[in-house]
């Protein structure tokens, strides 16, 4: 192994993605504490659901496995098991994550003030824009496209910053996506249902389609993979793309389910 | 559908919705079956267009969001009362069946993504598989034309749109 450093090892991925999660749940579960009293008095919020809770934990549980020293070894020197890690961080904890609506309990429990400074930020032009499903969509997918056509994984393979870069890319333009598309929480300037749906849509013909170049064209190129690992990993990805999407979906059509008709927009609880 | 119920049965919206579980359910059932357990299919045999390649993944996405809406506005139907059943069937047929037409004429035949299987006359193997569309797209249209009249037409004000709330 050549790059120990970073490719196994307690490098700074095991830090962002298993310690920091695991940080980031424990804030979690005590601000549910906290709300859960809060909202315990006459006239208060319905509790935290359960669902919720069990969504973002399983969240940051595949976060935490996808940063373990042994995943990043396998990731790095097989390229099997980097699609295992890229469908764990871009594609699977952030759908969950998104699920356990972060966001909402944040706002929840945090000072009045601050929670309506946050709102405030969010409903700004820039930060609607970023957060729009097609701005998140070409982060999320065109990153895809990126990495893998072009030599940037053969860089990130042997630079400790671009494989950081990269890692982190997943998860943060994953999240980004699940939000963007099946979010629960509350978003006074969310596009619709038939918006998210042709985002949805079109996204995933467009991993669906990188799978098969890659498949077919021997896609990345510049590693040591051979045929047989390089059309194991487009595999892969593909049915694991196509398992997320179906997830992904499903969480887009359960909150349209719940939100019957009268009921307040955006309080379709998970 | 039990006089009881508050709502007229919607036999339109009933036929998509199982349509749309058809469609997805036989694009389910070739990829598992005729790619994965048999592996006549190929995943991708290099001599596809770039066109083709497209198509097929926006067609790939579309059966997997069929699936998944047509089982969710069932449900909404079931849950609100309105689900006409002998239309759902017939809409089920039909999806299945016409799918599997279309996969068989514009997948294998005019986008050529795949054949169904690699051997050296194949003209059996896409009769048999066209015909086998065509039944199941019959059956779905006989189920229609006897459920109709069955069920309550849709409400005065025509059907509404799915995913306003």
């Amino acid at each position: 192994m050549a790059h120990v450093a970073h490719g196994g090892g307690y490098g700074p991925l095991f830090w962002l993605l298993t310690v920091l999660p695991l940080a980031l749940l424990t804030l979690y579960l005590a601000a549910r504490r906290a709300t859960n009293r809060t909202d315990a008095q006459p006239h208060g919020a319905p509790p935290w659901s359960p669902w919720r809770t069990a969504s973002f934990c399983t969240g940051v549980a595949l976060l935490a496995v996808a940063g373990l020293p042994p995943m990043m070894a396998w990731g790095h020197h097989d390229l099997r098991g980097h699609m295992v890690q890229h469908l764990l961080l871009g594609m699977y904890a952030p759908l969950f994550l998104a699920l356990g609506a972060p966001m909402t309990l944040l706002l929840r429990t945090v000072p009045a003030g601050l929670s309506r400074a946050v709102v405030a930020v969010l409903g700004t032009r820039p930060a609607r824009l970023l957060v729009h499903p097609a701005t998140a969509a070409v982060l999320d997918m065109g990153g895809m496209y990126v990495l893998y056509l072009t030599p940037l994984y053969a860089w990130s393979a042997v630079s400790p910053v671009g494989h950081l870069f990269v890692h982190v890319h997943f998860v943060i333009a994953g999240y980004l996506f699940a939000w963007s598309i099946a979010g629960p929480d509350p978003a006074r300037h969310r596009p619709g249902m038939r918006t998210r749906l042709a985002v949805l849509f079109v996204a995933s013909a467009a991993h669906a389609v990188l799978g098969k170049i890659m498949y077919g064209h021997g896609f990345p190129r510049g590693t040591a993979a051979s045929a047989q690992e390089l059309e194991a990993a487009a595999l892969w990805m593909y049915y694991g793309g196509d398992a997320a999407a179906l997830l992904l979906t499903a969480a887009l059509f359960s909150a349209w389910f719940r939100v019957r008709p009268g009921a307040v927009q955006g309080d379709a609880r998970l | 559908m039990s006089d009881a119920s508050p709502v007229q049965p919607r036999a339109r919206r009933s036929l998509l919705a199982a349509m749309l579980v058809g469609v997805g359910l036989m694009a389910g059932v070739d990829e598992i079956v005729f790619h994965q357990v048999l592996a006549w299919h190929h995943f991708y045999d290099r001599a596809t267009p770039w066109v083709g390649l497209v198509s097929d993944g926006l067609l790939h996405a579309a059966e997997l969001i069929f699936l998944v809406a047509g089982f969710f506005l069932l449900g909404a139907l079931r849950r609100d009362r309105a689900l006409a059943l002998r239309h759902a069937w017939a809409g089920f047929f039909i999806g299945m069946g016409g799918f599997q037409v279309f996969d068989g004429l514009v997948n294998h035949k005019v986008l050529r993504l795949h054949q169904i299987r690699y051997v050296e006359d194949v003209l059996p193997y896409d009769l048999a598989w066209n015909a086998a569309g065509l039944v199941l797209f019959g059956i779905g249209i006989v189920l229609a034309l006897r459920a109709r009249g069955t069920d309550a037409r849709t409400p005065p004000g025509g059907p509404r749109r799915p995913w306003r709330t």
